[in-house]
Parts: structure tokens; C-alpha cells; sequence
């Protein structure tokens, strides 16, 4: 939740543009989805908000330029979320909106899993879980080796806590005390085989991380003014790096899909679209 | 030039000193270790480069990730941990956060193969270079001496994307001198052959000199050639070579399946079939001894490659 000592740089306008944003961001996302019929729905609606403010109120980026040096990086580590990326980008300018109806055709750049080699804006190809969080650490180190001011985000999946790796990762940011890194965690409470608790616990999420010594927001992951919030203050914590954990629901957007564990890796019917459309009084992107 | 035996070196040593005087000259150098930079040798970047120099700890996955975000972020990383963890625990990190996104990241992974010595199997990597050599853009390099180790580093520094290379522990003879040049994809014939050709690499490649000599004397004229870089195969030499002399031995500090003999019989089979022996570990995992001790139980002496060169004229047509 936002503290008391929070400073709320975003205005209302601004939260409302970013709403606004977030509700075409997960239209073009279902769109997709339904287009391809194959795909990650439930873990790309819950990250939309977080996707979002990240690209539409944080980062530092030029679309015409992906390689600019001065660039924020954003790196998906829980890289099935692959379409809420992909919607950023083409809202971004780094794509052309029509381009997302080729998710995971053959040729396509937008690959089921977002790959760096081809894809304008994607830092690193990402899918295999767990390792995002290394990447970005590399990233920290490069940026304070160069004495520049570029910020490193990660966004993880609750899920992907299970992964080692990620805790090493932990050990390694604080102990190079990267506080240029903020780390984000999509707590949707779902993996693949059922809900995370029971299929291997990860709770008590923010102790762990205090534990690993980052500093550690709770927020709820679909509260515009809390995510942004969040990120400002994650830019004022020097010494260590940031986590924050959104507490979020997975599908997010319509009740065709929250909180169902069977979207984790399946797309809507054009029913479900349908009524998924209403509920976001959506417009068309594919077609 | 060739099997003039004048000092030893270890080419864990010698890719120390090459990160040190690359480092000098180029400072987006930077270098990751896993808690083991007293073997691998990365501590004398180190000590001279603190700054550039970051000890992942036991973390060996964590550290490939590092490297790629390094990388990304304009640096060039150069990743070190014994052979075994680097290839072996770090595997899927190497694939998919360095190859996949095609990253310019080094591995230079030291205790390669048996004569790692007395800490005995569970340390000794005789599987490394099947598994670099089956992942799509990286590139495999296996140095015979100190020369070719300081060159193969520099020739991996120049080359853009990721390298695997390796290193070992002990001290072996120095075969190369100043003038020689390494070349990424490119073999070295020390001697063309009639009868046989052993295309060896590592250390088995002065095993392969002294085999050589060793029939000579038998009135037997083999070739020898270094095939230093086992990713990009240098087909045409190998293929030259089966042309010339019509039976083919490969010698290598590995397994038998994936390396440098399975690369070689790719390129045979494909275009110039002919009778080839395989001189390796024989699908089997290795032990704790000495050295030299290790080198002849897993018949990986010079007496063993000579016998092996016998036998592979026999079955000539």
C-alpha cells in the first residue's frame, strides 16, 4: 500500500491517462491472443497495470532509437507475458500496431517468447524463467561501471520465485548494493498446475526479499496511483535495490478470465472475447 | 616450430596473464568468477583491475546472467569457473540468456577434462565441448598451449558473440613461438603426413607430436594437425587431410561421443569417408590420480595414440 512519507508526484490527470492507456493496452493484448490462439492471457492481464506505468510514466526510452544509450532497460523476466510487452512496444512507437496481429506466426518477430535478436526494445530474449533478474544485474553493473544514470526494471512472476536462480540473483544485487535496479514481482497467485501456495509456497514474499536485503513495497499491482508511486520512491533508495510486490489477480480486465488458473497458457474463444469486450467497452485492434 | 619442448606452462596461467594485458588495453574488459579466480587465474585481473573484476560467488547460473546483462550494457565480459560448473550447473543460462540472444560473452572454463587430477571425477569435465558445440552460436575453442591460449583470447576478444574456451589445469609443453597466429575456424598443420593424420587438441596435441616422432622411427610418416578451434570446424583441413592420407585419428582430453572426434567423423562421413579411430574418454566418467598417472589409464598417451595410428592404417583399402 502507498506510505504516508510517499510523495505523489502524478497527478490526477495523469493517473487518468494512464488508466485510460492500461484498459487499450490489455484490449490489443485479448485481441492478439484470440487472433493467434495461442498465448499467455491470464499473467499479461495481470502485469498490464505494472507494464503500463512503466512504459507510460517511468522509463527513459526512444522508439527510434532502442539502442540509445541513455535508455531505462526493461527486462521481462517472466517472459510469457510476452503479448503485454509487445502491446507496450507498439503503444511505445517501436512497432506498428497492425504488426501485433503476427504473434507467433511464422517469420514473425513478435516470437512466443520475446526474442532480443529480432525484436526492437526487448533487451534479452526472455521465457525460460528465472533468469531475468541475473540480466538485470549485469545491466546495474555496466551502468555504475559507466557512472550513468539509467535505471534497470525487471518484472518477475510470483511462480518464478520457485526458481534458484532468481535467489542468487537476490544475494548478488544487494551485495554490489545496485540500487539502480527496481524489480517488480506480477503477484497473481497462479502458476500453470494451480495456485502458487499450494503447488510450492513462495509466501512470506516480503520477508524473503528484506531478508535478502532489498527494500521491499506491498502495493496492489492494479492501483495506478500506488504503481507510480512505488516507482518514484524506488528511484530514492540508495545503497540497496528495490523490490516491489504487486499483489495483483491474474486475467485482470474481465471476469470471463480473472483469477482462472486455466488462462495461464490459453487464449478466449471469440465468446469469451466477446464478452471480455464489453466489459472493456473495447475497440478493435487485429481487424 | 613444433614439439620443441623448452618450458611448461598451464594455460589457466597463460589466459590469466591474457586477460591482464587485455585488460590494459581495452577497458570495457570486465571479468566474473565464481568463487574459484585462485585456479582459474582471473585473480590476476583482479589485482590489477579490482574495479572490473566481480566474484559472483558460488553462483555459477547467476554469474552467465550477469555476463549477459554486462554484455548488453556495452561491456565485455569474460566468465571463468572450473569446466565442469560452467558448462555443466550453467548450462540452460548459457543457452538461453547468452546463445539464444546471441550475447558477446567469453567463457573460459579452466580444470577441463581428467588431468584436473586428484579431486577426481566429480570435478573433471570430459563432456564440455559436446555441450558448448551443440548450442547454436557459440563458438568452441580448445588451446594446446600458453602461446595459443594468449592468442585464442585475444582472437575471442576481437570476434563478436559468445566463445567457450578451454582451459587446463596442469603444465603442459609449449609448442607454439611468437610468430605463430591463431585464427578462430582455422587448423594448424605442423606436419602434412602420408600414411595417417592425427588431428588432435588441448593437450593432446603434444601427445600427438611425441606419437608422431614415435613412428617415425617405425618408418611411419604421420600428420599432425591442431584443430585448435572445434566450432567452426576447419572442414577443409580435415577433409584435405583424409584426402591425403587416408586414415584419420582424433585425440582429445574428452569424451569420445560430441567432441572433437564426433565433430571430425560429422565432417568424414559427410564427404570423404575413411577409416578413423577416436582417441578419448570412452564414455566413461573419470577418477582422482596424478596426472600422468590418469593420462595412461584413460589411454590417452602418446604409446596409445601410436597404436591407435597402427591399427586405423590397417583397415586402409
Amino acid at each position: 500500500m502507498i506510505q504516508e512519507d510517499w510523495f505523489m508526484a502524478v497527478t490526477e490527470e495523469e493517473l487518468k491517462s494512464l488508466r485510460e492507456k492500461a484498459r487499450r493496452v490489455r484490449i490489443d493484448i485479448l485481441k492478439m491472443l484470440t487472433e493467434c490462439g495461442s498465448g499467455h492471457t491470464g499473467g499479461s492481464l495481470s502485469a498490464t497495470d505494472i507494464v503500463t506505468a512503466l512504459y507510460f510514466y517511468k522509463m527513459k526510452y526512444d522508439p527510434k532509437r532502442p539502442d540509445w544509450k541513455e535508455r531505462d532497460n526493461f527486462i521481462l523476466s517472466k517472459g510469457h507475458a510476452a503479448p503485454v510487452l509487445y502491446t507496450a512496444l507498439a503503444h511505445a512507437g517501436f512497432i506498428e500496431h497492425a504488426e501485433l496481429c503476427t504473434l507467433r506466426k511464422l517469420g514473425s518477430r513478435l516470437q512466443g517468447h520475446p526474442d532480443s535478436k529480432c525484436m526492437p526494445g526487448v533487451e534479452i530474449s526472455t521465457g525460460s524463467l528465472g533468469q531475468g533478474l541475473s540480466v538485470a544485474n549485469g545491466l546495474a553493473l555496466a551502468h555504475k561501471l559507466d557512472k550513468s544514470s539509467n535505471r534497470v526494471y525487471a518484472l518477475l512472476g510470483d511462480g518464478e520465485l520457485q526458481e534458484g536462480q532468481i535467489w542468487e540473483a537476490a544475494m548478488t544485487a544487494a551485495h554490489y548494493k545496485l540500487d539502480n535496479i527496481c524489480a517488480l514481482v506480477d503477484n497473481n497467485g497462479l502458476q500453470i498446475d494451480g495456485p502458487v501456495e499450494k503447488v510450492m509456497g513462495v509466501e512470506p514474499i516480503t520477508d524473503k526479499w528484506r531478508a535478502f536485503g532489498w527494500e521491499v513495497f506491498d502495493i496492489d499491482g492494479h492501483d495506478m496511483a500506488a504503481i507510480t508511486a512505488a516507482l518514484d520512491k524506488a528511484e530514492t533508495v540508495k545503497g540497496k535495490p528495490t523490490m516491489i510486490i504487486c499483489r495483483t489477480v491474474k486475467g485482470k480486465g474481465s471476469k470471463v478470465f480473472e483469477g482462472k488458473v486455466e488462462f495461464h497458457g490459453t487464449t478466449p474463444s471469440k465468446e469469451e472475447l466477446d464478452i471480455a469486450m464489453k466489459e472493456l467497452s473495447g475497440e478493435t485492434v487485429c481487424k | 616450430m613444433g614439439g620443441n619442448v623448452t618450458e611448461k606452462v598451464a594455460t589457466r596461467d597463460a589466459y590469466g596473464d591474457a586477460l591482464v594485458s587485455l585488460g590494459k588495453k581495452r577497458n570495457d574488459v570486465v571479468v566474473l568468477d565464481a568463487d574459484l579466480s585462485g585456479s582459474t587465474k582471473t585473480s590476476k585481473f583482479a589485482k590489477v583491475f579490482p574495479d572490473r573484476f566481480f566474484n559472483i560467488g558460488i553462483a555459477e547460473q547467476d554469474m552467465m546472467g550477469t555476463a549477459a546483462g554486462l554484455a548488453i550494457g556495452g561491456k565485455l565480459p569474460f566468465v571463468s569457473t572450473f569446466a565442469v560448473f560452467a558448462t555443466g550447473r550453467a548450462w540452460e543460462q548459457v543457452r538461453q540468456s547468452i546463445c539464444y540472444p546471441n550475447l558477446n560473452v567469453k567463457i573460459v572454463a579452466s580444470h577441463s577434462g581428467v588431468t584436473v587430477g586428484e579431486d577426481g571425477g566429480s570435478h573433471q569435465s570430459v563432456e564440455d565441448i559436446a555441450v558448448m558445440r551443440v548450442i547454436p552460436h557459440m563458438t568452441v575453442i580448445v588451446p594446446a598451449d600458453g602461446p595459443e591460449t594468449l592468442q585464442a583470447i585475444e582472437a575471442a576478444a576481437e570476434y563478436k558473440g559468445p566463445c567457450y574456451v578451454r582451459v587446463g589445469r596442469s603444465k603442459v609443453p609449449t609448442l607454439f613461438g611468437a610468430d605463430y597466429k591463431f585464427k578462430i575456424g582455422k587448423a594448424h598443420v605442423f606436419n602434412e603426413g602420408k600414411d595417417a593424420a592425427i588431428i588432435a587438441t588441448g593437450i593432446m596435441v603434444a601427445e600427438a607430436l611425441r606419437a608422431r616422432d614415435l613412428l617415425k622411427a617405425e618408418g611411419i610418416d604421420v600428420g599432425v594437425i591442431d584443430m585448435a578451434t572445434i566450432k567452426p570446424l576447419d572442414t577443409d583441413a580435415v577433409l584435405a587431410a583424409a584426402k591425403r592420407c587416408g586414415a584419420i585419428v582424433t585425440a582429445e582430453e574428452h569424451s569420445i561421443i560430441g567432441g572433437l572426434g564426433g565433430a571430425v567423423a560429422e565432417a568424414l562421413v559427410e564427404s570423404v569417408p575413411v577409416p578413423m579411430a577416436r582417441i578419448g574418454i570412452k564414455d566413461t566418467f573419470g577418477t582422482s590420480g596424478d596426472q600422468e598417472a590418469l593420462l595412461k589409464h584413460y589411454g590417452l598417451s602418446a604409446g596409445d595414440l601410436a597404436t591407435a595410428v597402427k591399427e586405423v592404417i590397417k583397415k586402409k583399402r
